[in-house]
């Protein structure tokens, strides 16, 4: 399995590397919308795309608009991993054709959760992790 | 760990007379992160200090009752597992509902609802994916021992990290609206469900049959003929061919008669034999 981070933070791309390498994903980071649409290969697209909101260049919005209209994309999950947490947001990202949504701050068992939920973990338990139930912000 | 093996063992005694709930050697470490924080909101400077008081020779009994409901709080999140209630939506739902077309009525118990992440979980998808029982008499009730949970349960208000665990987003935005730092469920789904103080290891108030029993990840804390007792009760509470839904670890098998183990996808549920 494959994962597509996309965040302006290093750190935050380091903390979910961390999370979806320890689950079995082999991991690709993007500091941005654009350089994360430069990165998709139709030969070797991501089974799931973990997506900031606010982002320079391309924000998480604009990349979701850009996945979701090309037909050959369609199969890759979108995930917003953002601190954008009103009601109407949330709304704006499914109707944008985001598939999930997790809030920063998170843990790691949730995040674990959304993608054993998308069919994306093994079935049954989440991946067992080495860390401590602790937010990540 | 702060206590006696003394003080631990006669812990250990009055919560297994008081609650039914069994701790034993290695759970030393949940005894001294759930009782410290009760031993210095009542002023005490650590848990050796918290069961001398409970030792007393006649102890405080609000005392003794914070200190139960802090050792039996249970964790809970929206959907847990969630393949459980894949199963309600694709299999449990629609044979209850066809068996009931007659009557329109359909009642669900979760018991040990703690904070009522269960029995809100089981109104979203009911609401959601049940139109048809629009017209239906439901009846959604949650119980626990622990009333600070009962009334959080009440209040239908969530953190930002409790909506994050085990909660589709889709659902997220339809049920839940912000409120300041918390989220907070929609008015029709809190007045839908009703929670209650119960235990289960007591004589249980009269209660309806239900159709669906949710009882998840509770009885592993109990000793052998208590969990005995519990589940023939349950059994006596279950409508003919209704169902049990039991912790992923948890089993009727071995341990009481009356039902039959059902598997579906990863889900085994139990429906009660008559």
């Amino acid at each position: 399995m494959k994962a597509l981070i996309i965040d302006d933070s290093r750190a935050m791309r380091m903390v979910l590397r961390r999370i979806v390498t320890n689950a079995g994903f082999d991991v690709v980071e993007a500091g941005d919308g654009q350089a994360a649409l430069d990165t998709l290969d139709e030969a070797s697209l991501p089974d799931v795309a973990l997506i900031d909101w606010n982002m320079p260049v391309m924000d998480g919005l604009q990349f979701v608009n850009a996945v979701r209209a090309q037909p050959a994309m369609r199969n890759i999950t979108l995930m917003m991993v953002t601190t954008e947490s009103e009601q109407s947001q949330i709304v704006r990202a499914l109707a944008a054709g985001a598939h999930e949504y997790l809030i920063k701050p998170f843990t790691p068992e949730a995040l674990l959760d959304k993608l054993s939920m998308l069919g994306l973990l093994p079935v049954g338990e989440p991946a067992n992790t080495s860390y401590e139930t602790e937010s990540l912000s | 760990m702060t206590v006696t093996a003394e003080q631990f063992t006669f812990l250990a005694n009055m919560l297994r007379e008081k609650s039914a709930i069994s701790i034993g050697p290695g759970k030393e470490y949940l005894v001294e992160s759930r009782l410290t924080p009760v031993a210095k909101a009542i002023g005490l400077p650590d848990l050796s200090a918290l069961i001398d008081e409970l030792q007393r020779p006649f102890p405080n009994a609000t005392v003794r009752d914070r200190v139960i409901e802090a050792m039996t709080t249970n964790e809970t999140s929206f959907f847990r597992d969630h393949h459980p209630f894949d199963t309600l939506r694709t299999h449990v739902l629609p044979d209850i509902i066809k068996a009931n077309q007659a009557v329109r009525r359909l009642s669900i118990w979760s018991a040990a609802s703690s904070t009522g992440q269960e029995l809100y979980s089981i109104a979203m998808l009911l609401d959601m994916n049940f139109p048809e029982l629009a017209d239906w008499d439901i009846t959604l009730v949650g119980t626990d021992l622990s009333t600070d949970v009962l009334e959080k349960a009440r209040a239908g208000r969530f953190s930002p990290l409790e909506v994050n665990r085990g909660l589709p987003a889709p659902m997220m935005a339809r049920y839940f609206t912000r409120d300041g730092a918390q989220y907070v469920i929609d008015e029709k789904l809190r007045k839908w469900c009703s929670f209650e103080k119960m235990n289960l290891a007591e004589p249980w108030p009269p209660m309806p049959l239900f159709d669906i029993v949710f009882c998840r990840n509770v009885l592993i804390y109990f000793e052998l003929d208590v969990r005995q007792n519990i589940l023939q009760r349950i059994h006596r509470s279950l409508a003919t061919g209704g169902y049990l839904y039991l912790g992923g670890s948890e089993s009727t098998v071995g341990v009481t008669t009356g039902f039959e183990p059902i598997r579906v996808g990863n889900t085994v549920v139990y429906r009660m034999e008559a």
